[in-house]
Parts: structure tokens; sequence; C-alpha cells
């Protein structure tokens, strides 16, 4: 006699809980072979505002954490990953009916790229900062900070790799982030934000949307309250439109990616979301 | 407790009728709020004009004086040269005792503002002979964090410092806390808040 | 001041997990030295701890050959991010047995346990934190794409930190793709032989880190080993000297983190409470024994007074005694040896003419000890202002003038480092752009974090350890015309393309370039 599964609900991740949508819709997400896999949460504009405003009360303490503590935070995430390694590669399996092998490359990836961004935590002001050697009687130095909520749409193609590499770099910073997961492939986001919530992550660092995308990407990119939107996975939406709405509170904008190369590691990833600042001080003897 | 507790918000003859009246009440001790507003808004001169002024209501026609509490309020002051600042102030106006807080404020007492006060109170000691008090009041829950600021008081000022007229604790939950600890010690295992009155 | 009485608050030592002798770590194993063991002892009580194998010239050579194997076979085919995955297993390994590592470097160094346990153990952690994130990010070191590393790295490290001079050490020169040979001390080999159990549980490849215990002629014979490629020592400066001329004219490469006499300048703006436990901490933290400690006070001449009242009532307050106890301030002198330098010095200060103050600590029976220290009424000219002590012993000279101060600070063959002590931001920059340290402190002293580069000018050495800054002592830039090509599988793939590349015709030259392309082709980055 075969054992009877306790299937897993999806909810969004919101502030460090998981809630239903606050509209109460839900979408099918049907197996690679077409049967059912799970209901999902619809998010409404709504979820997204609050998402975002749990993302701003979030942005403090993780911006002015050390660079150091992210980087053992998200390390961890890492060894979390690792430890449910099984689950995320059965999940694509079902998900994108691909071979196990396949689904495993990309959870192997997908841990290793995090790896990578966590690695970058406490390094990246060192190549991205520096002291000026201005013509005058002044110390100055530039640092990078983080721009504060980043507001993104995750690659489309992929459940759990795009989602990584666009959502990592973002936290690398010291950012607090919005994402809207793949509207095709979402069940490895949530999982990977239980991950988030049984990590030191703090609430509100992190906040996961699941839905329509064509639905909420615009909710984002006109939020006076996000400064920067990362269109990566919006090749399929009418992103100019949403570059237009961001422009009015000045967002900063990087624009779709396609292929398998979308969302690359890259350092240019961290630093698209962070700002410069450079600080004088007088020096004097007398 | 008197003038204008825990303000300090109200019209010096107030405040000096509170004191003289609890003073020939019987009172030995008088608390005091300095005027935080008039503080930081630089107004130092009026501070200690009040303060000089409550110390003078404390005498007794006798030629003694009710000691007299000087509470900072050190979470509305800030940063620690404020603190100093007031400390030195009151000390200078004439108080005997120097407190953090009143208790209804965050933060209240904490290590390091209680000694900055521990120094200013070993610096006017080393100038004048003179021994002034210190109490930290408020947020100071268990009996490891009382035995942190026991250290604090005798490496800073001395042992001298360590009895009840120097240095004292505003604490509410800290004493069912050392019983605990005590009955820990007598028993061999933890206990528990059943086995202590709440009053 | 009277002194309190506290009770005794011992870490406990059941923690630790002890072997009665301990071999040589080589190629992943303990293995017996050739040489005579010796004991290594508690330098507070004198107690004995266990016996370390002693590594005689054929111990190096087989240490070296290891780390060779490790390096062509392993290593330097590995992607920078498995290294970097074994450097974070090391750093999550210490962070879980931190308190072992604790209560053994304080039973074996003599430091408190408040020391070891919150300063010393979680920079280990965090070195190797940070040199891991590096591994796999090499191109943006500073040295353009595509760096190599140098192969097999000898390493001599010191007694004064000594898991924390061993991280120092090995995490960079892994992270960058070279395989170590590392000495510890004679007097503090514990800590680096539990670190080498650590290396076991982290399943790191046979022969990467070697670490071999003696005494001075192990280190001398590690240096001079053929196939080293690489020497870092930390140490004094009179062996730094002996290194820099024995590998003068040779390929190897070296890095020396030497000693110093830092000036550790009080301007009479300081915030004076402040400036105090900075002054307590910059010498009397470790015992003095700090290559980087604040030695000299250099107080302006106004506050001199005030400032050496209220060091005296400070150092009143700090507890000598059992380095385990978690109340103990100061703990034991490492050895006999180093006590009758302390003391031989201190006489001479005296006899000098400077004036001595010791805080009245009562001193245990067995052990090595020595109270903090005081010199007032110093003269520039004395050697106990000229020369390290590596104790808790602190000289006070004056200034009037900032220059004056910077320019006694300067006058010294040392330049290690130094402390700032003032209230004014352009003051602090403008002594800083002044004095010839490699490290500068401004309102705090002791300060130490992976990301930061530490290393001297003039005779305390050269080269700097820690932040980006550290990889270059550990790499060189890829050869002309190599930087785009992906990272070569081996140093013998990149000996026999360089070789191939010698030829003088052109033609020659272009087709072995392409050898060197295929020969790297399909090798990870």
């Amino acid at each position: 006699m075969s054992r009877l599964a306790v299937p897993k609900t999806y909810k969004l991740y919101i502030n460090g809980a998981f809630p239903r949508s606050e509209s109460g819709r839900t979408y099918e997400i049907m197996r690679a072979d077409g049967g059912f896999l799970a209901n999902v949460a619809k998010a409404s504009r709504k979820d997204a505002r609050d998402a975002i405003v749990a993302a701003r009360g979030a942005v403090g303490g993780w911006g002015g954490a050390t660079a150091y503590n992210r980087g053992q935070v998200l390390y961890r995430i890492a060894e979390l990953l690792e430890g449910r390694r099984a689950q995320f590669v059965a999940e694509i399996e079902e998900a994108e009916g691909v071979s196990r092998a396949v689904a495993s490359a990309q959870v192997d990836e997908s841990i290793d790229r995090w790896v990578w961004y966590a690695g970058w935590a406490d390094k990246f002001a060192q190549v991205a900062g520096n002291a000026n050697p201005v013509a005058g009687p002044y110390f100055n130095i530039s640092v990078p900070e983080p721009t504060g909520v980043v507001a993104i749409v995750a690659p489309q193609d992929s459940s759990l790799l795009g989602f990584v590499s666009a959502v990592a770099p973002a936290l690398v910073a010291g950012n607090s982030v919005v994402v809207v997961a793949s509207e095709r492939y979402p069940l490895s986001a949530i999982s990977l934000a239980e991950v988030l919530a049984t990590s030191d992550v703090p609430k509100g660092v992190v906040n996961v949307l699941t839905g329509s995308t064509a639905e909420i990407a615009p909710w984002l990119a006109s939020h006076s309250d996000v400064n920067a939107l990362d269109l990566v996975g919006a090749g399929d939406l009418d992103w100019l439109s949403l570059e237009v709405a961001a422009a009015d509170t000045l967002k900063r904008v990087l624009r779709p990616e396609s292929g398998p190369d979308a969302a690359a590691p890259a350092l240019g990833r961290i630093s698209a979301f962070t700002e410069t600042k450079t600080v004088w001080h007088t020096k004097s003897l007398r | 407790m008197a003038t204008a507790f825990p303000s300090g918000r109200s019209s010096l003859e107030i405040k000096l009728a509170d004191t003289a009246e609890a003073v020939a009440a019987g009172a030995d001790e008088i608390d005091m709020v300095i005027d935080r507003g008039a503080f930081l808004a630089g107004r130092y001169g009026e501070v200690f004009d009040q303060i000089a002024a409550v110390k003078e209501a404390c005498r007794r026609p006798d030629g003694t004086a009710a000691s007299l509490k000087v509470i900072l309020e050190t979470g509305e002051l800030v940063t620690y040269d404020n603190v100093r600042r007031a400390s030195w102030l009151s000390i200078l106006a004439g108080g005997d005792f120097i407190k953090t807080s009143t208790g209804k404020v965050q933060p209240a007492a904490t290590l390091p503002v209680t000694l900055l006060m521990l120094e200013v109170v070993r610096d006017w000691h080393l100038l004048t002979g003179q021994r002034i008090g210190v109490k930290p009041a408020g947020g100071i829950r268990a009996s490891k964090d009382a035995i942190r600021y026991l250290v604090t008081v005798a490496e800073t000022v001395g042992e001298e410092w360590l009895v009840p007229h120097l240095f004292r604790f505003g604490a509410s939950s800290l004493l069912n806390d050392v019983l605990l600890q005590r009955q820990k010690m007598t028993t061999g295992h933890y206990s528990g808040p059943d086995y202590v009155t709440i009053d | 001041m009277s002194f309190l009485e506290y009770a005794p608050a011992p870490e406990s030592r059941a923690i630790l997990n002890l072997r009665d002798r301990y071999g040589l770590f080589i190629d992943g194993e303990f293995v017996d030295g050739r040489g005579t063991p010796f004991q290594t002892i508690s330098p507070a009580t004198e107690e004995r701890i266990a016996e370390i194998a002693n590594a005689n010239e054929a111990d190096v050579a087989d240490a070296v050959a290891a780390a060779r194997r490790a390096y062509d076979r392993t290593w330097s085919r590995m992607s920078g991010r498995d290294r970097g995955k074994y450097l974070f297993r090391i750093a999550r390994l210490v962070q879980e047995r931190a308190r072992e590592l604790a209560v053994a470097e304080s039973l074996d160094n003599g430091k408190p346990i408040k020391e070891s346990r919150d300063v010393d153990v979680p920079l280990v952690a965090a070195w190797f934190f940070y040199y891991a994130g590096w591994a796999d990010k090499l191109d943006h070191a500073g040295l353009g794409a595509n760096p190599r590393s140098l192969g097999v790295a000898a390493q001599v490290i010191p007694w004064n930190f000594p898991l924390l001079m061993l991280a120092w050490k090995i995490a960079p020169a892994l992270a960058a793709g070279n395989t170590v040979v590392l000495k510890p001390a004679e007097t503090t080999p514990l800590t680096a032989l539990i670190f080498a159990e650590i290396l076991q549980q982290a399943d790191l490849p046979p022969g990467v880190v070697n670490i071999i215990t003696g005494a001075g002629d192990t280190g001398a014979a590690l240096v001079s080993a053929e196939g080293v490629d690489k020497v870092a020592f930390t140490g004094s400066t009179a062996v730094g000297r002996a290194i820099a001329k024995e590998i003068a004219g040779t390929d190897k490469k070296a890095t020396l983190e030497l000693g110093g006499k830092a000036a550790n300048i009080v301007f009479d703006d300081a915030p004076i409470d402040q400036a105090i436990e900075g002054i307590v901490n910059g010498i009397f933290f470790n015992q003095g024994h700090v290559c980087c400690a604040g030695s000299r006070l250099l107080v302006q001449e106004n506050i001199h007074d005030e400032v050496v009242e209220r060091l005296k009532l400070r150092l009143s307050t700090l507890r000598l005694g059992d380095p385990l106890d978690k109340n103990t301030d100061i703990g034991a002198i490492n050895s006999k040896e180093q006590l009758e330098r302390i003391r031989e010095l201190s006489d001479i200060g005296v006899a000098e003419g400077a004036d001595r103050w010791s805080a009245p600590c009562v001193i245990p029976e067995n052990g090595f000890w020595y109270a903090p220290t005081i010199f007032t009424n110093v003269q520039t000219s004395s050697r106990i202002a000229r020369e390290e002590i590596f104790g808790p012993v602190l000289s006070v000279l004056t200034f009037r003038t900032p220059a004056e101060a910077i320019a006694k600070a300067n006058n010294t063959p040392y330049g290690l480092s130094a402390g700032i002590w003032t209230d004014k931001g352009s003051r602090i920059l403008a002594v800083a752009d002044q004095l010839r340290a490699g490290v500068i402190w401004a309102n705090t002293f002791n300060r130490f974090d992976p990301s930061s580069p530490f290393g001297g000018y003039k005779e305390s050495g050269y080269g700097r350890e820690g932040g980006r800054h550290g990889l270059a002592a550990y790499l060189s830039p890829a050869p002309i015309g190599q930087s785009a090509l992906s990272r070569p599988a081996s140093r013998a793939a990149v000996e026999s393309a360089d070789a191939a590349a010698a030829p003088k015709s052109r033609r020659a030259v272009r087709s072995s370039t392409r050898t060197a392309k295929t020969a790297t082709k399909g090798s990870k980055r």
C-alpha cells in the first residue's frame, strides 16, 4: 500500500510570514505532463503594496548590519539550501518536467551562485569604493551604499536559478527586495522563501510574490517607495511602459535579459543597486 | 517625588512649593527631574538655577537638609556629552545624588551612561573630596546585570561607594530575580516565578 | 582605591580533548617527527600540557614535498569556487569549536580567556570567511585578470597570537591557490595541532596544509628548503633580517611582519577617559606581546601629569592571574625567556634614569608574570624608548606641538602602527598623513579585521596581511599575453608552455602560445 502524500500549500512570503493573497485568489500550477501540481497565491496590488512597506521597514536593519554579518547570513542560507537539496531537485523535476540530472544541475548551480554572491558582501566595497586623491588638504573617500528597496521581476523560464541570480546580488549590498517569481514556475521561489524564513535574514528583507507578472509589475514600477527596478524577467511584458512608469520617481532600472545567460553572475549586478557616497574631511595640523 | 515628576515642566514656584512641603512633612530625600527642554535648548544657566533653588528649599530650619536626588532622564539627553554635562551641572548646583531615569522613558539606565556618571562623580571627588551618589534606574532586571553595575562602581569610584547612601538601584523586578538566584543557590536547581511573590 | 574580592570564574578545561603526544601534520596525517620531541607547558602554572614532535631537515623536506604534490596534482587544478568551499568549511568548523580553541589558546599561550574567546578566535573564523569569498574572485584582486598562485608557501609564525597568525597566513595563501607548510612557534603549538584536526574534519585534500612543529632550526630549514616559492614570516626584526638575507637572490618571494615600537599620541583635547582606555589597551592587551603595541606614549606636555595619574588609577584595577579565569585582565608572560628579556630591559630603564611604577598586583607563585609597568621621565634616546620590549611596559614621553609629536613618532627604524587621540578630525587626518606607519588607529587601538590591510613600513617589514591587498602576497600577475586565457591546469603545464615560448623565432613563439591555449582549454576557472 503506497503512502498518501501530504501536499504542500504555497502562499506568499511577506514580512517574514506566509499569508494568502488578500484578494483570496489562486491559480493552478500544472505538472509538465498536464496533471495538477499545486494552487499558488495570485498576488494583488495590495499584496505588492504590503510587501513594499515590509521591505522599507527592513532596509535600515539589513543595510545597517556589518558586511561581515550579511555575508555570514547569506552563506548560512546556502548551507540550508544544501540540506534541502533533494526537495528542490524533486520540485524542479515535477514543475519543469526535466530529468533528475538537469534539475540537480540547476539546484547545484543555484547554491554555488548564492555562495559566490555571499562572498562578495564584505569585499565588494573594496573593489567599488576607494580613496580619491583630490587636489587639496582633504581626506576624500567614496563608498557604495545600498540603494534601498529593490523590486524585481524574476527570470520567467527558470524555477530556481533565475530567481537566485536576481535576488542574491540585490541582498549583498544591503538592499531589501520585493520579487515577483516566475509565473509559470513559482514553486521553488516559495520553497526558497521557507529557507529564508528559517535563516537569520530579518523579516521583510526578502518578500516573494507569486501571480500574474503583467498585473503586479506595473504597481511595483510605479510605487514611489521603490528605489530600483530590476526588469530582468520582464522581457515578455510591456517593459517599456514599466520603464516609463519608473521614470516618474527616477528609479534605477535594469532592463530585461533573455536566454540561458540571463542574470549571469556579475559584480555589476551588485553595484547596479548601490549608490556611491563621497565624503570629504579637512586635514590640518593647526 | 517632587518637582513636576516626570516631565520636569512646571513653573519653578510650583517645584519649590512642592519641595518645601515635602521637607516640612519630614522627607529625607527629594527627587527632582531636570527640565530637559531647557537643557536641550542650551539654557544651562536656567537648569542650574532651578536645581540650586530646589536644593535651597531642601534646607531645614535646624541647618540640616534633605538629600537632593537629581534625575537626568538620560534617555532624552541621548549623547554621552550631554549626560556628562548634565551630571556636572547637577553636582555643581548642589545635587547630592544623580539618577539616570524616571523609568518612564526608554532607554532608561545603561552601563555606558552609568559609567559616565560615575566618572564625573570620581572626578568631583578627586577635586573636592566630596562623595556624590549615583542611582541607575530602569531596565535592570537580572541579578547578573546588577553585578555588572556593582563591578563598574567598584572599579570606577571604588568600593566605598557600595553603600546605600552612595549607590542604589532603581529597579522593581530585580529583587525577585535576586530571590530566584538565591533559591537556586540553596536548592541546587532552577526556580520559577511561582516561587516568589509579585508584591 | 581598595579592591573588591571576585569569586573565581574559571572557564572549564573539560571542553578540551587533548592528546598526550602530537605528531607532525604532513600529507593529511599525523606522523612522528625525527627530531627530539619537546614539551609544551602552561606559562601560568608551568605544568606540562603535551609532548610535541620536532621536525628535522628530513621532515621539513617531506612536508615541502607533500605540499608540492598537493599543489601540482590537486590544489592548482581546483576551481576557485571549490577552494572557497573548503575555506568556508574551515571557517564554520572554527566557529563550531570556538570555545575549545579559545581554552586551548589561553592554556598554551597564557593570554586571558576574555581575549582568546572574544578577540582571537572570532577573528580566526572571520579571516577564513573573508578569504573563502576571494578564492573565486581573484580577477578583482587588483593584479589584473587571471593572476597566478605562487606555489608552495613556507610560513613561520610567532607565539603571541598563535591561531590568529596561523589564520592570517593560511587563509589568503589557500584562497589564492597556494599550498602551505606552516611552522608554529615552539612555545605555542597547541591550537595549530587542533586546527590540523579541524582540517581533517573539513576533508581538506592531503598535503594542501602541512603543520610541522619545532624550534628555530626547523623554521630556518623550512625557509631555506628547496621547492619553496614563497616565504611568509611574522616575528622579530632580527630573524626577519636573517630571512631576507637567506633568500636574497633566489626566486623566493617574501613578506615579513616584524617588530614595532609604536607611538600612541595623545593630544590635550582628547576625551581623557577614553584615551586612558586606549593607552591601557594599546600596551597591556595581550600582556603587551603585540608587534603593534602602543609601547611609547607620546602625551602632550600640558596634560602629562593628569594622564599619568589617571593611568596609575586605571592600572590599579587590572586583575593579573589565571588566564582561564574570566575576570582576568592580564595573563602570563609566554615563557621564561621572554620574562627575562622584559626584566632585563625594565632594569635597564631604571639604570638609564627613568622612573618606574608597577601596578600593585599579587603575583602567583608559579608561572611567568610581570605586572603592568609605566616608565616616566624617559629620554628619547633611552633604550626603553627605542627597543621593542614585547611586554607590559609603557614608556611615557612628551611633546608640545603636533609637528614635534610626528617627528618623535617617526624617529624610529620601526614603522608598524601608531595611535592618535584627539577630538579634532582634521588633526587626525593631517597627522595620519605624516606618520610613517602601516596601521594608524584614531581614537581607538588594536582593531583588526580581515578586510583591513595590516603591515609595516621600514624595519617593521614589508607586505600586507588582510584585505584585498593581502592577496598580493600570494599571487603574481598573469604573464603578458596570457591574461585572456583561462586559468592554466597546473604550474607544470605553465612551465612547459613558458619553456616552449622561449625559442627565438616568431613563428615558434606563436605556435607555442597556441600549444598553451590548447593545454588549458577545458580547465575550470
